[in-house]
């Protein structure tokens, strides 16, 4: 018989303690998590930065990731584009009784590599198991601390007419992948999320460019919710142009076919950034070193600070409206 | 011989950006010089036009003196809130699960919506194809399920192959609600009522790929009036309109289509073979439009035990509370979305008083998503 995660394991007695023993400390060890104290308990100095954040996606394994890494990666991507070095994540388990403790132990495995590759460390934890049908495989909750050097920086800088509007790379992958994935539709294994850690060009480039001025991941609601989010924010007039929107073919293909625009697909491994014209180009070369941002765009700029308004020039050339997301396009895909 | 001629677009989609914005100016320049100074109003029957149509901001670039009005062309949209509130009471009565599609859940009825049903505990499910009722059907024996049919001639085939395969299965807890509507019948009690004054009817080009630009035939020269039956692209579009104001202008009538890479005289024989080995026509009700005949699809004989209203009869009579929402006259094109009083007040896409507000083919939420200027 397959093993499954049973009530018992949420109950803090005996099973738990081999699960958290055995299973998680062999996967997310380190000298603060091995402590197994109440808290996690470290020192740290400087301005901090803290999020939180849920993950209740289904499918939980999906191309370009799952449940785990995506739950490491959201977390730090939050920390990151505050221009926070991301140092230490919790990680609160809910599980349905009956997930296979083998599809754990791959979460926990994710988890660990994720967790490796960027250089943050699981420091504290919890488990809860709820009963069959009250929950969905497993919801992981996170937190997250991270270290902002002054340099990075950016909440003080003036977004001004003329500023320019990056996206780092092709949209709407994550959501309309999913969304495919969910339909049961059979895809190429060049359709899969982009999720990915944005901190690995988002921190060089504070580094190196004081014309940063804006920096958000655009998850759920996508790149038209996040350029609306700045238009309120800073009482701006934005206006991008479609035909200069990074967008792969199928994502496109996969819109047309199911209707959803990639501007409001959910991204988990793209930025918006809003930079000084000045370094515009700069920044734009800066970008295409890295991976993630090898294909980073300028789409458009700022044309007033008079009302808090987004357009799109379409790509016949007429102008209209870029509304943020109203409503669902598609429960639970981040 | 058939009247209907055909144009030839499939050789416009292979342009560059800079071509289409080309394109576009010239074709505009060229409706403009149609248009001169007299005044149209064209009526676009479908909801993904009416959404296609507001998303490029073709009303920006064409003359204001020719008027693009939105039809009754969005199968949420024009679900009658007497249906709703049938939904509603059959859950409440007989604690049936619902298994719908994804729009319909938001539409509000004269009392609730079915989110607000799913909020309370009833088990209300959403699915992306109809023929994962099945399974949920088969995973939950002991439950009856209602699967909840929506959608114009271009969905029914799908759910017709899902009551094929209930059948095969021989499942015994999964019922079905009709609420398919055919639209020849509804631009027919449009153009009888005489509300609007239309000068040519820009045909749904999916809807069309089922039934054919045949099913349009006998309309266009009854009322004397030309369709043009046009794709989703803005320049399918905006060629579309450009041969439809040259067929107003010349006084001709008939049916144009402008969509074959699609569209077919006689449609998609399997699709309708499909769709009638299943159902057969009746009457149905819509919202703005009232109960036209002929206009529906109910279950026949050979799938008549799936009926849910044979099966589960209400005890209640159903009666429709009035609300001061517009959406029917938004339907038939009497009002534009913004003429109605809750107009992006009490009515936005994230707080619908109307489906016109819930869907995304819904004439209302196209004005406000994309023409709040």
């Amino acid at each position: 018989m397959e093993k499954l995660v049973l009530l018992s394991y949420g109950s803090g007695g005996e099973l738990m303690r081999e699960l958290i023993e055995k299973d998680y400390l062999k996967y997310l060890s380190n000298p603060i998590l091995d402590e197994l104290l109440d808290s996690a308990v470290f020192e740290l100095s400087g301005k901090l930065a803290f999020t939180t954040d849920s993950y209740v996606i289904t499918p939980i394994f999906f191309k370009g990731g799952d449940i785990g890494s995506l739950s490491v990666y959201g977390t730090a991507n939050d920390l990151a584009v505050v221009g926070a070095k991301p140092l230490f994540i919790s990680l609160s388990f809910i599980i349905e009784e009956g997930l296979p403790i083998k599809d754990l132990h791959k979460i926990l495995e994710s988890i660990s590599n994720a967790s490796k590759g960027i250089n943050v460390n699981v420091v504290t934890g919890d488990t809860k198991v709820v009963e069959k049908n009250k929950g969905d495989k497993i919801f992981i909750n996170t937190a997250g601390i991270g270290v902002i050097e002054p340099n990075r920086d950016w909440r003080s800088r003036k977004v001004d007419v003329d500023d320019v509007v990056i996206v780092s790379g092709d949209i709407g992958e994550h959501g309309l992948y999913i969304m495919l994935e969910r339909l049961g539709m059979k895809t190429d294994e060049i359709v899969k999320s982009d999720m990915g850690y944005v901190g690995s060009f988002v921190l060089p480039l504070l580094d190196n460019f004081e014309g940063i001025k804006f920096v958000r991941d655009a998850t759920r609601g996508g790149v038209a919710t996040v350029l609306n989010e700045i238009a309120y924010k800073y009482n701006v007039e934005i206006e991008i142009e479609e035909d200069l929107i990074p967008t792969k073919d199928w994502v496109l293909q996969a819109s047309e076919i199911l209707g959803i625009d990639p501007l409001y697909s959910a991204n988990e491994g793209k930025v918006v950034i809003i930079a000084d014209k000045s370094q515009a180009q700069d920044i734009i070369n800066f970008l295409k070193k890295f991976e993630l941002s090898a294909n980073a765009t300028i789409i458009g700029k700022i044309i007033t600070n008079k009302k808090p308004r987004v357009y799109l020039l379409t790509k016949i050339g007429s102008r209209r409206i870029l509304e943020s997301l109203k409503g669902d396009i598609l429960p639970r895909i981040c | 011989m058939s009247l209907v001629k055909t144009i030839n677009l499939n050789s416009m989609f292979n342009y560059d950006s800079q071509s289409f914005k080309l394109f576009t100016k010239e074709i505009v320049d060229k409706i403009k010089e149609l248009v001169g100074d007299k005044e149209y109003v064209i009526m676009e029957f479908c909801g993904t036009h009416t959404h296609e149509i507001s998303r490029y901001a073709l009303r920006s670039i064409l003359p204001k003196n020719l008027e693009l009005r939105s039809g009754p062309g969005c199968p949420v949209c024009v679900t009658a809130e007497e249906d709703i509130d049938y939904i509603i009471n059959l859950v409440l009565e007989n604690d049936l699960g619902v298994i719908t599609f994804g729009d319909i859940v938001n539409v509000p009825g004269s009392v609730a919506s079915l989110s607000y049903l799913r909020a309370m505990g009833k088990d209300v499910k959403v699915v992306y194809n109809p023929m994962e009722s099945i399974k949920i059907a088969e995973n939950n024996l002991n439950k009856n399920y209602v699967l909840v049919g929506i959608g114009f001639e271009t969905t029914v085939p799908m759910l017709a192959h899902t009551l094929i395969n209930i059948k095969q299965k021989g499942l015994k807890n999964l019922f079905y609600l009709s609420l398919h509507k055919l639209t020849p019948p509804a631009t027919i009690a449009l153009l009888n009522s005489n509300e609007v004054k239309l000068d040519g009817i820009i045909g749904p080009g999916h809807v069309s790929t089922i039934i054919g630009t045949k099913a349009w035939e006998d309309i266009a020269y009854k009322y004397k009036i030309p369709f043009v039956i046009m794709g989703f692209e803005p320049q399918d579009m905006l060629f579309g309109i450009y041969v439809l104001l040259e067929k107003i202008i010349n006084k001709e009538y008939g049916v144009w289509n402008t969509y074959l890479r699609s569209v077919r005289y006689e449609g998609n024989k399997t699709a309708l073979d499909l769709i009638f080995k299943v159902f057969r026509i009746s009457s149905a009700n819509w919202r703005g439009l009232g109960i036209i005949p002929d206009s529906g699809l109910e279950l026949n004989d050979e799938f008549k035990e799936y009926d849910v209203k044979l099966r589960f009869p209400l005890t209640k009579e159903i009666k429709v509370r009035k609300t001061a929402c517009r959406c029917g006259d938004v339907l038939r094109g009497a009002i534009k979305p913004y003429e109605c009083p809750l107009f992006a007040k009490a009515c936005k896409p994230s707080s619908p008083k109307g489906p016109c507000m819930v869907s995304s083919e819904g004439s209302c939420a196209a004005y406000y998503l994309y023409e709040m200027n």
